[in-house]
């Protein structure tokens, strides 16, 4: 069998990321395991290393959602709290949430659209920054550390590219 | 990325000055004068670097005809220098994960699950 659709992802105007993927599975599986806490700590970890020991979600308009990711033995920990603005099982999601750590100035809107297709479901996931800045941000964000790592792995490339 | 992207994305990151332009831009945008500042550079000067920088895809300039503020293209900096990639790879593991557990959800039961 084929796998899904890959994973796509693109800046979008001037404030928004669209992640875009697909999934062997129907829309109310997919929408279930973005609701459900114990489906959710199951795959949205992050990058390796991380668990999910927090996770509790209201699923309804008005309703919050809590994440905290950690790691190290709980050395590191991350949270998140958002508040769902729109739901509509099984096409539609969107909230407003909130790392604690707030990264990127305010709040993002997340919306979250699946789609049936013959043989699963698209999705279609919109990440909007509450402004140009915070989406640059996101986007590079660690990067003023890692900025002079980056540009030696660049130069290495270049040497590549040059030989 | 293009041959050609490439090229211009290595000659725009090669200088020193212009990779110190970036990293202040990151912090936010910025006007010509602004940037000068800290390098006790003439505007010209700075302009030049900065056509460098915006040929490459990693600035864009405001339209008012008398500030055309700096502004960094985030995406296009994060791809050139790998950290889209790893932005990308989060969720890249995220969405593997959640294939695997669709998967399960779906398999049919196993005999001896079922109880009577």
């Amino acid at each position: 069998m084929p796998p899904p659709a890959p994973l796509t992802i693109s800046a979008d105007g001037d404030t928004s990321v669209v992640i875009r993927r697909s999934f062997r599975a129907p829309p109310e599986l997919v929408y279930d395991c973005w609701t459900v806490p114990a489906l959710l700590r199951r795959w949205l970890l992050g990058p390796p290393g991380w668990s999910m020991p927090v996770c509790t979600v209201d699923a309804r308009i008005g309703g919050t959602y809590r994440y905290e990711w950690t790691r190290d033995g709980g050395e590191k920990t991350m949270g998140l709290t958002g508040t769902f603005v729109a739901l509509d099982r099984p096409s539609l999601l969107v909230s407003t949430e909130l790392f604690d750590e707030d990264w990127t100035g305010g709040p993002a809107e997340v919306t979250i659209r699946l789609s049936r297709v013959s043989d699963g479901t698209d999705m279609v996931q919109t990440v909007r920054y509450s402004s140009r800045e915070a989406r640059e941000g996101a986007l590079v964000s660690g990067m003023d550390a890692g900025l002079e790592a980056g540009f030696q792995r660049l130069d290495a490339i270049a040497a590549e590219h040059d030989a | 990325m293009d041959a050609r992207t490439l090229d211009l994305t290595f000659a725009a990151l090669a200088d020193p000055t212009r990779r110190a332009i970036l990293a202040r831009l990151i912090e936010g945008e910025a006007s010509v004068a602004e940037l000068a500042e800290p390098f006790a550079m003439s505007q010209p000067a700075v302009s030049k670097h900065l056509k460098v920088l915006e040929k490459a895809g990693l600035i864009s300039r405001g339209r008012d005809a008398q500030k055309r503020p700096c502004r960094i293209e985030g995406a296009a900096l994060a791809e050139a220098t790998g950290w889209l990639e790893r932005y990308r790879r989060v969720w890249d593991a995220n969405f593997n994960r959640l294939d695997d557990l669709l998967a399960e959800l779906q398999a049919p039961p196993t005999a001896g699950d079922s109880r009577n």
